[in-house]
């Protein structure tokens, strides 16, 4: 462990932890934009800069490893000053509109803006302009509204060990790509969307689906494949809208494109509404008390002609423990047989 | 899985085999490809090159169904190199003996070549680098149990684990990666015609009395059919009624034309399920069922991690949660089943399942419990048999090499195996309804090497018909390297091509009576 | 018996070859043969191409060497080629009339050759001529009497600093790299050479690229490297070429290759192409673009001494720095310390351009006054105008004005005053540059070569230019000076790599140095050099002009009028402000303003 004084507070953080890590150990807020603790370092966005004794000028925190003895000052006049400057250079660039913009309420530039109550701009000059329209069906991209924090490359390199995005053209017209500006062909598995900071990469099953503030978050686990990954549900009038996932889980907030873009099923006009019953060779909607007391009595017919082992079940991998375990049940204690399984082998 | 997906990361070596990792367990194949950026080495073993094989040191390509052959081989290499763990073979183990060596003396990496069709010299260098690693983790799945002996492949991979002593510690293991949400937990459950929750076999007298105590009914002590008996007794006349929950058989087993044949045989279908699928098509009564969001409860993911699933939204319509259907039926049977909350029935699973009693809803609020979990002070198992097995030592298994039920003739000359991609899931009955994934992966397809595409004269986007003894399907060709040449692969989420027209309902593993979905024969027909 | 051998080395670096050495060459070799000449003087003729000797502006540049006698002649072309043989080669008398003058001899009075010493000398396709001026022979010592250390310490003890524009001591940074315990080591040569105007490394290539690799062979077997790079930009196709004929001719000597020289020491060195990025010449991104991604700086530390190429531990140095090393190894590290200042030691190559009468390039020692440069070597400014400024260090430098032109040229005393030595740009500019333009072309530079990876310097240098063009479009707004030095020093501390923490600098030191220019433009909407034409604008002063017509004549504009013998007229509306008239009137009757 080393040991190190950060705006006169002594912070004790593990060999090899960058000063920002030692810095949020100790609470002590530095703003960033192209900062995740998944991925590697960056040092794009120049928010974090701060000042060490004995360098001769600010360093981002983000890519400066914490040494002993170091003496850290993650606030000051000049400091604040750049950072202003740094976002305001930023908004300079940036469409600004974000009274319809899907990030509204969850955007990083939106808060540095308010944070440092950015209304004016002394830089207002040129925008880029970015028309080009993705026909994917699963991310919206503007990179008018891009930051460049590099985030979304890195996590595809990184992360995902995809690749199909990075860097294109030099200097103000620099911007995200995939290769060649084609439109995006990759895995869409959305780690890209779930790390911009603003509205640059969104998914574009929700678009216009709700606002931040009217959206109910349920913490629950990927109906999909065995990983268990954990999800929050994003619900605004009991629809699902979106799909994203906390860091700090076992699948470290990463999802695929099953688990953040397939809860299209839901509510789709197929689901099954109304028990139904094969009358005359068809299916006719019946009420629920009709429907069970038809299984019931069939059930009990059967087993009474035939013994309970003439009765099996297939339980469900989709379904819950609980249910399992009541389904097990069922057929074992109100049947009365073994002939009960599931799709484990397929 | 022995292990947790967690801990992959440390691994010094990751050997996978019989799993297409990077598209059907996404999330895990992340943890594999950051312990390969750590310096981790990674071996896949997959008769394609899957998408993983770009972040591997080492791929071997073997054929389908050989994974014996090539395990044995590189146990031979292991044996003959000594690089064997001999302490934790004496300590730990029993029947590391003469005829287990034996056997393995008939392995020697030119008849693995033989067999498996992957060069020797790579065999010899994936038996070292697995052998040499400090802490080697095993990873498999349908690739490794979808055959006609599944149990001997799974058999082959406990040896070299057993051998090498990777198993009781962290980042190693045997790491089965369970293909649905909640398999795990359908199988801890007891949904199983020999095991009541929590592996408790039904034919210990013992064991029935508990449960009979517990449910308060007597229980019947023979055991009972697996799926693919059920399909079999179904056809024979003798299974009469079946409930079918959430479950599409129609798609998902073997040899569709034999599924469909034994459901319309029963005299009582019930499908409980949330679309109109394939099986529930064939039912007399289908029974509304809600989705994951629609309700509270717990799934157990392929790492022994239970956690919560929370409801967020209503059901549609008159859909009820498959809890409250399952009580209400079994109350209309005679038998009542009195839970006021969902986890009123977790805790009785606790009663059930010492391995669970430990665990509460609160306890899973964040992150879950691995079982074992005994006492609501136990944190949870990240792996299974630190310090010793349940058994006393673990057991070496002789483990021969059988081909494969069905071989490639004249008249069936491919090796068709059938697997998942990562777009689509598992039948369909979910994915093929979220409108996106079908725009990228609307339509089925055989992948067929480009060498066996020029021979047959079938290009790119080609309509083929591929045939089995079983049935027939037609499929656009997508000509890639991908698989080797003479193997054709087919996803089988499609019902308008359907995979499991083709394969083989009759091939089961003699142990689980698992199908070899991994391995039919099959002729390739080009259309116009 | 023959007499001694006649030489005659035509300048066959971009200079010459862009004058026509090539046919210069040929004419000399056809005369030569047409005349038998071997026979006809009896003694052995032969022809060299050489590199560049610096005074690109005289070329062709020949050199006829009889009996150790060296003439040289300047502007040759083919047809003067004929005369030159027969009048000095066969009959022994030079044409005086095409040889070089006193400000030849002037040119090359103040400078001191060390790296470009046998630049122009040698053949650089033919390893034999610099072998025979003691090529290798520093690095036959190097492998064969002395430890690493004591090269480092060589290296050292010699004040060699590194030319490519930091000035880091470059036995320093071999020190940290020897001493890192890797096995696996690299040492690059940075031949990105990316300022405008700017053709140091080029020509050391073109003219002696064995020096470059006797240094980098040096270089790694002091830090214990098996492999370099020469990352070296594609648009040098000449120096890419000798470069790799130099790099296989000294494989065929064995002095690149396994066991080299039989020490056991061995080393090869691979060529990786750029793509004219200017900011590939940082080294994190150079790094990068080898790697073959995408040439983005990254933040030091880590260094790349500790984790460069591949992650391991890498050395990069400038063409300059390593064509030193055979040199100092070769005379000692006292004899190159001799030249210079107290920190700044040596030599130093500069592209000397702009408004001087003798643009090429030099080398002078550490310490020469900017004086000295520009009106003893550079022989003044152009038609005797005003001296106002000079630029060094390219776009990461500044301007120094006039008044400080006797400050000796080294590192401190360049950075004290704002600027920068650089890689070796100097640009001359005299009354009729405009010092806001000079600033706006140079972030016209730097905001397009930007990586694009850092705020400050992306977005920062976009509007440094964007305030910097309102000005010299008549614009500029009342606080706009004061704007441009926050933003320009916020860039300054908050760019990431040195790209962005120097692009400011024109812009700072004009301001520093050139303040009331600003304000003219900003304020009297006037540009006192007459540059911007949008400030610009030109009348005729009715009391001078004789109505000769011949500026209504060249205005392409028509923007002209008057009676011929009648005083004209410019009509504003119509004029383009190219300036044609005023250059074309005989009588200074227009005036710009």
């Amino acid at each position: 462990m080393i040991t190190l004084i950060i705006d006169g507070k002594y912070v004790e953080v593990p060999e090899g932890a960058t000063v920002l890590e030692a810095a949020r150990e100790a609470d002590i807020y530095i703003p960033t934009l192209c900062d995740d603790p998944r991925l590697e370092p960056f040092g794009a966005c120049r928010l974090c800069l701060v000042q060490i004794k004995g360098m001769p000028r600010p360093v981002t925190a983000c890519t400066t490893p914490a040494r002993e003895g170091m003496e850290v000052t993650t606030t000051n006049d000049e400091i604040e000053r750049i950072r202003r400057t740094i976002v305001e250079l930023l908004l300079s660039d940036h469409p600004n509109d974000c009274m319809v913009c899907e990030k509204a309420g969850d955007c990083t530039l939106q808060e540095l803006a308010y944070f440092y109550g950015l209304r004016e701009n002394r830089f207002w000059g040129e925008r880029r302009q970015y028309s080009k329209k993705d026909n994917n069906p699963f991310i919206e991209r503007d990179m008018e509204k891009c930051v460049l924090c590099g985030k979304c490359v890195r996590v595809c390199e990184e992360v995902q060990g995809v690749s199909a995005i990075d860097f294109a053209y030099r200097g103000f017209r620099t911007i995200v790509a995939p290769a060649f500006e084609k439109d995006l062909n990759c895995e869409f598995c959305g780690q890209c969307v779930s790390v911009c900071p603003t509205g640059a990469l969104v998914g574009k099953l929700s678009l216009g689906k709700g606002r931040q503030k009217d959206i109910k978050r349920v913490d629950t686990i990927c109906p999909y494949c065995g990983c268990g990954c954990n999800i929050t549900l994003h619900v605004s009038r009991n629809e699902i809208i979106r799909v994203t996932s906390s860091p700090d889980t076992l699948n470290e907030g990463w999802l695929c494109v099953k688990g953040r873009f397939g809860f299209k099923f839901v509510n789709h006009p197929d689901r099954l509404k109304r028990p139904l019953i094969r009358k005359n060779g068809r299916f006719e909607e019946v009420c629920w008390d009709e429907a069970l007391d038809y299984v019931a009595e069939r059930l009990k017919e059967i087993k009474e002609r035939y013994g309970p082992d003439a009765i099996a079940g297939l339980s469900s991998a989709r379904c819950t423990n609980e249910e399992n375990y009541l389904f097990q049940k069922f057929m074992r204690a109100a049947v009365g047989t073994n002939n009960v399984d599931h799709c484990a082998r397929y | 899985m022995t292990n947790s997906i967690q801990e992959i990361e440390d691994n010094d070596l990751i050997f996978v085999i019989g799993s297409n990792t990077k598209e059907n367990h996404p999330i895990v194949a992340l943890r594999m490809i950051k312990a390969v950026r750590r310096g981790a080495r990674l071996i896949v073993a997959d008769p394609r090159r899957v998408p993983l094989v770009r972040f591997a040191h080492l791929w071997l390509q073997h054929r389908p169904g050989t994974d014996v052959a090539l395990l044995n081989s590189m146990m031979h290499v292991i044996l003959k190199e000594e690089l064997y763990d001999k302490e934790f073979i004496v300590m730990m183990t029993e029947g590391f003996n003469e005829e287990f060596r034996t056997n393995l003396e008939e392995y020697p990496p030119e008849v693995g070549e033989k067999i498996t069709g992957v060069p020797k010299e790579k065999i010899v260098q994936a038996a070292r680098m697995y052998a040499t690693a400090e802490k080697a983790g095993i990873y498999y799945t349908m690739g490794i149990t979808q055959h006609s002996h599944g149990s001997d492949n799974v058999f082959s991979i406990a040896n070299l684990a057993l051998m090498t002593g990777n198993l009781g510690k962290a980042s190693a293991g045997v790491n089965p990666l369970r293909g649905q949400n909640n398999v795990q937990g359908s199988t801890d459950m007891g949904c199983s015609p020999n095991m009541y929750p929590g592996y408790q076999r039904v034919d210990i007298p013992a064991v029935r009395e508990k449960f009979e105590r517990l449910w308060g009914v007597r229980l019947s002590d023979r055991i009972g059919l697996t799926a693919s008996e059920m399909t079999f007794e179904a056809e024979a006349g003798r299974l009469k009624a079946m409930y079918i929950m959430g479950e599409n058989p129609v798609l998902s087993d073997p040899d569709v034309g034999h599924t469909v044949k034994a459901l319309k045989a029963l005299d009582f279908l019930v499908v409980q399920d949330i679309f109109m699928t394939e099986t529930a098509e064939l039912a007399d009564v289908v029974l509304p069922g809600a989705c994951f969001a629609e309700k509270d409860g717990t799934f157990t993911n392929t790492e022994r991690r239970v956690q919560r699933v929370r409801r967020a939204v209503s059901p549609p319509g008159e859909a009820r949660e498959d809890s409250w259907i399952i009580a209400e039926l079994s109350k209309r049977m005679g038998y009542e089943m009195t839970y006021n909350t969902i986890e009123e029935v977790f805790q009785e699973i606790g009663m059930a399942w010492p391995a669970m009693a430990g665990m509460t809803y609160s306890r899973l609020e964040r992150g879950g419990l691995q079982w074992p979990c005994p006492t609501t002070d136990h944190p949870g198992t990240r792996y299974l048999f630190k310090g010793g097995f349940p058994r006393g030592k673990a057991r070496f298994t002789v483990v021969k090499y059988r081909p494969p039920a069905e071989e490639p003739d004249e008249e069936y000359p491919f090796v068709l195996t059938t697997g998942r991609m990562l777009f689509q899931y598992h039948t369909g009955t979910m994915t093929r309804r979220v409108p996106p994934i079908e725009v990228v992966a609307g339509e089925p397809y055989v992948e067929i090497h480009p060498d066996d595409a020029l021979a047959l004269g079938i290009k790119e986007g080609q309509k083929v018909k591929v045939v089995s003894r079983r049935g027939e399907v037609v499929v656009r060709a997508r000509v890639t390297s991908r698989p080797d040449r003479g193997v054709v692969f087919i996803p089988f989420h499609y019902r308008e091509a359907a995979a499991n027209v083709l394969t083989s309902s009759l091939n089961l593993d003699p142990l689980c009576k698992i199908p070899e979905l991994k391995v039919a024969s099959v002729r390739l027909e080009p259309i116009e | 018996m023959k007499g001694k051998d006649i030489q005659i080395k035509v300048c066959m670096g971009t200079g010459g070859l862009a004058a026509g050495g090539e046919t210069v060459l040929r004419a000399f070799r056809e005369s030569l043969k047409e005349k038998g000449i071997d026979a006809t003087v009896d003694r052995n003729c032969s022809i060299h191409q050489v590199g560049c000797r610096g005074f690109c502006a005289r070329d062709v540049l020949v050199d006829v060497i009889i009996d150790g006698e060296k003439t040289t002649y300047q502007y040759i072309k083919p047809e003067m080629v004929p005369q030159i043989v027969e009048e000095h080669i066969i009959k022994g008398m030079p044409v005086e009339e095409w040889t070089v003058k006193d400000d030849y001899r002037q040119f090359h009075e103040k400078q001191v050759k060390v790296v470009l010493a046998d630049c122009g000398e040698i053949d650089p396709e033919e390893i034999d001529s610099y072998i025979d001026r003691g090529g290798y022979e520093a690095l036959r010592r190097a492998l064969t009497e002395m430890t690493p250390e004591q090269i480092v310490n060589t290296i050292e003890a010699s004040g060699l600093r590194g030319r490519g524009g930091a000035g880091f001591p470059t036995g320093l940074k071999w020190e940290y790299a020897r001493k890192n315990p890797s096995e696996v080591k690299y040492i690059i040569c940075n031949a990105d050479e990316g300022d405008p105007g700017a053709f140091m490394d080029r020509s050391i290539i073109e003219g002696n690229p064995h020096s470059v690799i006797e240094g980098m062979i040096i270089g790694a077997y002091a830090i214990g490297a098996k492999k370099g790079y020469v990352y070296i930009r594609a648009e040098y196709p000449l120096a890419v070429k000798r470069l790799g004929i130099a790099l296989e001719q000294a494989r065929q000597r064995g002095f690149l290759g396994d066991d080299i020289l039989g020490s056991g020491f061995s080393f090869d060195i691979k060529i990786k192409l750029g793509a004219g990025a200017f900011v590939c010449g940082e080294e994190t991104a150079l790094i990068a673009s080898i790697e073959g991604k995408r040439g983005m700086p990254r933040a030091k530390p880590p260094f790349p001494v500790e984790k460069g190429l591949w992650g391991k531990p890498t050395v990069i140095n400038n063409v300059e720095t390593l064509a030193n090393v055979p040199y100092i190894i070769r005379n000692g590290a006292l004899w190159f310390a001799q030249y210079g200042t107290d920190k700044s030691k040596g030599t130093k190559v500069f592209a000397l351009t702009g408004k001087v009468r003798n643009t090429g390039l030099i080398e002078v020692p550490m310490g020469i006054t900017l004086r000295e440069i520009i009106y003893e070597i550079g022989g003044g400014i152009e038609g005797d105008r005003r001296l106002k400024a000079v630029q060094t260090g390219g776009p990461s430098g500044g301007c120094i004005p006039a008044h400080l032109i006797d400050i000796p040229v080294d590192y401190e005393n360049l950075t004290k005053v704002g600027s920068i030595v650089g890689s070796g740009g100097m640009v001359v500019m005299d009354e009729t540059d405009c010092m806001v333009n000079i600033a706006k072309y140079f972030l016209e530079f730097t905001q397009a070569e930007s990586c694009g990876k850092c705020v400050p310097c992306r977005i920062g240098t976009k509007r440094l230019l964007e305030i910097l063009t309102r000005i010299t479009e008549g614009r500029g707004r009342p606080g706009d000076i004061e704007l441009l030095e926050v933003l320009s020093n916020d860039i300054k501390l908050g760019s990431l790599c040195g790209l962005g923490q120097t692009a400011p600098n024109p812009v700072l030191s004009t301001i520093k140095y050139f303040r009331d220019e600003y304000e003219a433009h900003i304020h009297e909407k006037r540009c006192p050099a007459g540059v911007c034409k949008n400030l610009l604008t030109y009348t005729i002063l009715e009391e001078f002009c004789k109505g000769c017509t011949l500026c209504a004549k060249v205005c392409p504009a028509g923007a002209i009028v008057g009676e011929r013998k009648q005083p004209h007229r410019i009509v504003q509306e119509i004029c383009i402000k190219c300036g044609a008239c005023f250059e074309t009137c005989k009588f200074s009757a227009i005036k710009k303003g």
